[in-house]
């Protein structure tokens, strides 16, 4: 039991450590407040990287999630003066990300050509799309974003839980579900430990691959949706790198890049850990950007070594 | 060893037998369907209707003028502006060759721009300073070809590392010597990339020559054969007496050295540091390049010639956008479509279900 | 399964074969590599179609297309590799695709139960919560076979389980075996372990080249009669009687291996090649033939012994250590260990001569085109022109393209490793006539085969082995089927 869920609770170790630190280096720092926001400020992007979560867990890969934030932002702004209700054009959007996603997965299933090439195809043609709409930041000003965004839950300790992270909570347990409860969910892992296997074992490849992919392009519109609602405007720029950040979550998480192994729980906290490694630089003044970017890639690197050393010890030992 | 004639009429009697798969098409389809499948029509193809198309949108388009003692046009233009994704998606073939690829490489000019100007501000002849930057490629090179031949990390991950932190490094060297952003001037940088020999743009004449120092040292020494080896077949190359591992690093080093070239290039251009979007996106336009001159994703060959083609493409493509009157910012989604038609056109069962469509037949 | 054949772009799989199997039997498939049963056992489990011949369950004819629809009908399946997910725990591995369900969620709770529950009815009482690939692959195996094992099954397909289990462990899978027969399941059971199939198997079936050649009770298939099935003689068309070959000149030996070997993989063994002689590993498959070949070649590396090579010691041994010292291999899968697909005729070929040269010094286009039109018209390639892609090769051609790449560095020790397999029977003898030309100029030859014949037409001498061990050396003179297969099925070591 303990073998499977060891990544993730190296994770949350290294997220708990890193919090920690932060308690000790500034005050005010543990907080509910903090960690509250750290939530809504990331939500979006850790919902698309739930979404990324099952296709990399197949062994795919997605490029499209951040084309796909800024995509159904813009598309959201401009249906607003139309008078569309936020609502009604995120349902829209949901639908688009899933027919999207499916029909990515589509061509990589039939043509037989690599997701990452699919994928970024896809990354161009929604980036494009976006600035073919507009190329300014467009605002949504439907008087229910704003309601949305005044929605919270108290936590105890002075902080709050915002709506965008309320979301992120209930996508996640949706996610959770699926991936551990479901036939769909158990041949997702099957395809990633061992397509050859899974396919004598009777996984339909086919219906599954698009499926998930249908499923990362949705949780990549909810994410854009989010997005839009949480900066109430839609910008054509919206989600650039976030494929990266998503993607980096992911490996955070516990999930290994080749597939078969991971949590999608260990996303949440993989998330966490780059917005508290934002959030820590931000509080300290004196050091820049780039901290950020050389601590993601060490740790990184610590992690990708971690599961190598995991997963070649689970083969050493099958060949007792 | 020369067989005697029993040998021969045994061999003339085994030669129909290869032939069995193609015997059953129809002779006229036969030739047809041989070009089809070759690689290299359709992105030749693609370059040609997009020139096409240019040249019945916009009359004069194909101009070539010269001006002030040097060439301009759309031709040169976007030979010009192709010169650092196509140096950078030659570095990229190498290493895709090895079934491997090299995310990184966006990072690695970050780094190099970074540690140009550094040095520059420290005084060093910029001669050295330019030794230095290509030093710096290599030394990326070295670390990428580290985590995958020796920790058999796979390419995506290992590459990604550096793509992560590497802007960060290259942030943290502009630090160095205080300032964001901070400018340089240096002839020599300078004149490679922006200037021109004669009526042809520099840059236009080193791309030729890391071409052209590639092509000798991939096709006129064994080691194309055995980078395509490596990546065709691990197991088989292992058996032949191939050192897979010295293979590796000398592909991640070639990609790292032809990023570098590019970050030199770019860097000048600006005449600053600026590590954030320096090179943005440049790894993706180079996989591309790659993937559209033919080149696979799992390894097997390297075609320089057409990865320099798929990138023409690319530039082609952007450039035809802003003659054509259309604003810029359909540059991407034209681009998105090009690729997409290319790729499927390339897919064989894409392909074999489109023509069991055409004729009809069943399989 | 009746009549049933199948043919494959240039090779004839299987041809018009029959394969009876009763319920509460156990029968046993053999055959040696190339000899049609994993064709025949693909067919039978759906992953392949027949091209002829007719499949019948209970007496009714059934389409299988599908490895869903075998399972469907009854036909339970454990591959040689296992072939289950190794990352995924036992229980989700059991429970793939008929995970039991409440309220339309999985209930594990249930599905670990049921797991535990059928492997107790095969006797193991495992962590279903661990991941799979953390057991060795013995209770893998078990796992796989428990999978393959629903309320419904009435055919369980075996394919060389006992592979890569040790003595006590295939004891334990016998049992199991012998419980499922009391059960009424028929059991189809592939393997090439000679002892086992006389200890386990009822009846037994054997391959050779896509035919049956023989089938009967294993009571009434004493050891030789069955192993000289498997080996034994081809249908030739032409029937060229091979003269014996002329003993060329020795001298001092040019390869001397001592107490080489490799934990796991060989027993230490000796060997010595001397220049112009020809030496011939025969064995069963799975003896370590190929092991041998590849510990000597460097291709595995050896953890005892050491090795000479024209009197110099080669310290760490690999393939490209061996091409130095004028040793050439020629590896008997080529698709996973020979060609590269994608590179022409001309590049495979000048690719052996090319890596001992260096990266430096390459050869030129036109020294590229003459070596390998010489090989091709050596050794009779078909292709229209050297610089088709190896991969659009029939696979008899791809054999010899493999075989001209140890032949083009001119090696003074050359080893082959099943070297006409897939090769059609005119080309054999152009082959044949090859080698020993080679031979006649002082070439030192190892040969690894299942064809005994083959064997026996050029070997001088010929090392037995059985069960990874060097148990014997036939010297010249007394190289003939009998002895070989005497000492093949001799006393047990």
């Amino acid at each position: 039991m303990s073998e499977r869920y060891l990544p993730l609770l190296a994770t949350i170790a290294v997220f708990s450590a890193l919090f920690i630190t932060g308690g000790l280096l500034y005050n005010n720092f543990l907080s509910t407040l903090v960690l509250g926001d750290i939530l809504a400020d990331n939500a979006f992007v850790i919902i698309a990287a739930i979404g990324t979560t099952f296709v990399i867990l197949s062994g795919g890969i997605d490029l499209s999630i951040g084309s796909m934030i800024g995509f159904v932002g813009v598309v959201m702004a401009n249906l607003d003066p139309l008078g569309w209700h936020p609502l009604a054009s995120g349902a829209a959007m949901l639908a688009f990300g899933l027919g999207f996603g499916a029909l990515q997965g589509l061509i990589i299933d039939f043509c037989e050509i690599q997701p990452f090439i699919v994928t970024l195809a896809g990354l161009f043609l929604l980036r494009g799309s976006c600035f073919m709409i507009n190329l300014d930041s467009v605002p949504i000003q439907h008087p229910f974003v704003a309601a949305f965004a005044a929605t919270s839950i108290p936590l105890p300790g002075g902080g709050f839980l915002a709506s965008s992270a309320i979301v992120m909570l209930v996508a996640l347990a949706i996610a959770i579900v699926i991936a551990h409860f479901t036939r769909f969910g158990a041949n997702i892992y099957a395809i990633g430990g061992d397509r050859v296997s899974a396919a004598l074992m009777g996984v339909p490849m086919r219906r599954t691959t698009v499926a998930i992919y249908a499923l990362g392009g949705f949780y990549s519109a909810l994410g854009g949706v989010i997005y839009a609602l949480y900066t109430s405007s839609g910008y054509p720029l919206a989600g650039t790198g976030n494929e990266l950040t998503a993607i980096a979550s992911v490996v955070l998480g516990g999930t290994v890049l080749t597939g078969g192994v991971g949590m999608v729980a260990g996303t949440l906290f993989g998330g966490m850990i780059l917005g508290l490694i934002a959030t820590l630089i931000n509080f300290n003044g004196s050091l820049n950007g780039a901290w950020i970017m050389i601590s993601g890639g060490v740790l990184l690197f610590l992690f990708i070594v971690m599961q190598r050393s995991l997963l070649s010890s689970f083969r050493l030992r099958g060949v007792a | 060893m020369t067989p005697g004639s029993n040998v021969e009429t045994k061999t003339a009697a085994l030669r129909p037998r290869a032939n069995t798969e193609t015997a059953a098409l129809p002779q006229r389809l036969h030739g047809l369907r041989a070009l089809a499948g070759h690689r290299a029509i359709w992105p030749l193809l693609a370059l040609a209707l997009i020139l096409a198309v240019d040249g019945a949108i916009s009359p004069g388009f194909f101009n070539v003028r010269i001006v002030e003692g040097r060439l301009f046009g759309n031709l040169i233009d976007i030979l010009y502006r192709a010169m650092p994704t196509a140096v950078v998606a030659l570095g990229m073939a190498v290493v895709i060759g090895t079934k491997g690829i090299d995310l990184s490489v966006g990072s690695v000019i970050a780094i190099v721009g970074a540690v140009i100007t550094w040095r520059i501000h420290s005084g060093d002849p910029h001669l050295v300073v330019l030794m230095a930057a290509l030093a710096v490629g290599v030394l990326c090179g070295l670390w990428n070809g580290f985590l995958v031949a020796v920790l058999d990390i796979q390419p995506i991950i290992a590459t990604l590392i550096l793509m992560v932190s590497g802007r960060g490094i290259g942030l943290m060297i502009n630090l160095l010597y205080g300032g964001t952003n901070p400018s340089f001037t240096s002839p020599l940088l300078q004149g490679l990339s922006v200037g021109h020999i004669g009526l042809v743009p520099t840059r236009i004449i080193l791309g030729a020559a890391i071409f052209g120092a590639l092509w000798l040292l991939i096709r006129r020494t064994a080691l194309g054969l055995f980078l395509e080896s490596v990546g065709g077949n691990a197991a088989a190359a292992d058996l032949a007496g191939i050192n897979a591992r010295l293979i590796k690093y000398a592909a991640y080093i070639i990609c790292g050295f032809c990023a570098a070239w590019a970050g030199v290039v770019l860097a000048a251009d600006t005449h600053t540091s600026d590590p954030v979007s320096i090179g943005l996106y440049i790894e993706l336009d180079a996989i591309l390049a790659v993937v559209i001159g033919g080149g696979s994703l799992s390894g097997g060959r390297i075609y320089l010639g057409m990865t320099v083609l798929g990138a023409l493409i690319i530039q082609a493509l952007t450039t035809s956008i802003l003659t054509s009157g259309l604003p810029p910012e359909y540059n991407l989604v034209v681009k998105a479509f090009v690729v997409i038609v290319v790729l499927l056109l390339q897919s064989d069962n894409l392909r074999a279900a489109l023509s069991k469509g055409f004729t009809g037949r069943k399989r | 399964m009746l009549g049933v054949s199948k043919a494959f772009p240039g090779v004839r799989a299987l041809d018009c074969v029959d394969f009876r199997v009763q319920a509460g039997e156990v029968h046993a498939l053999m055959g040696e590599n190339g000899a049609g049963k994993s064709t025949l056992i693909k067919i039978m489990t759906g992953a392949v179609r027949r091209d002829e011949g007719e499949i019948r369950i209970d007496g009714r004819p059934v389409e299988i297309n599908s490895p869903g629809e075998a399972r469907a009908l009854g036909v339970g399946t454990v591959y040689q590799e296992v072939n289950l997910i190794p990352t995924m725990s036992v229980t989700r591995n059991l429970t793939l695709g008929r995970q039991p369900r409440r309220f339309g969620l999985i209930s594990w709770r249930t599905a670990r139960s049921l797991a535990r529950e059928r492997l107790k009815r095969l006797r193991i009482d495992i962590d279903v919560e661990r991941p799979l690939g953390s057991f060795s692959l013995a209770v893998q195996q078990l796992v796989a076979i428990a999978r393959a094992l629903e309320d419904d099954t009435r055919v369980l397909v075996l394919d060389e389980p006992t592979a890569s289990l040790d003595a006590d462990e295939a004891e334990l899978l016998f049992q199991i075996v012998r419980d499922l027969k009391g059960r009424g399941i028929a059991i189809v059971f592939i393997t090439h372990f000679l002892d086992q199939v006389y200890k386990i198997a009822d009846r037994i079936s054997v391959l050779r080249n896509g035919r049956l050649v023989g089938e009967g009770a294993t009571a009434e298939l004493p050891r030789l009669k069955l192993i000289s099935l498997m080996l034994g003689r081809e249908l030739e068309e032409t029937e060229e009687r091979l003269e014996a070959l002329p003993h060329g000149a020795k001298g001092e030996p040019i390869l001397r291996a001592e107490g080489l070997g490799r934990r796991r993989v060989m027993a230490p063994f000796d060997l010595t090649l001397r220049p112009g002689e020809v030496v011939g590993l025969a064995g069963l498959l799975g003896s370590g033939r190929t092991e041998v070949a590849k510990l000597i070649f460097g291709a595995i590396r050896p953890d005892s012994g050491r090795i000479e090579v024209g009197g110099a010691r080669i310290a760490s041994h690999s393939p490209g250590q061996s091409l130095r010292h004028g040793m050439a291999f020629c590896p008997e899968d080529r698709k996973a260990e020979g060609i590269f697909a994608e590179l022409s005729v001309r590049e495979n070929i000048v690719l052996g001569l090319q890596t001992k040269r260096g990266w430096l010094s390459r050869l030129s286009y036109s020294e590229q085109e003459r070596l390998a039109q010489e090989m091709i018209e050596a050794l009779g390639i078909a292709t229209p022109d050297a610089d088709k892609p190896v991969g659009q090769l029939s696979g008899g051609n791809q054999q010899k393209v493999v075989l001209a790449r140890s032949l083009v560095s001119g090696p003074s020790i050359l080893i082959l490793d099943e070297p006409t397999r897939g090769i059609d029977v005119g080309a054999h003898a152009e082959i044949v006539t090859l080698i020993r030309k080679l031979c006649a100029e002082g070439l030192a030859l190892l040969v690894a085969s299942s064809e005994l014949d083959e064997l026996i037409a050029v070997s001088d001498r010929i090392a037995v082995l059985r069960d990874r061990r060097m148990i014997g050396e036939i010297g010249s003179g007394d190289v003939t089927r009998e002895t070989i297969i005497r000492t093949i099925a001799g006393a047990r070591s």
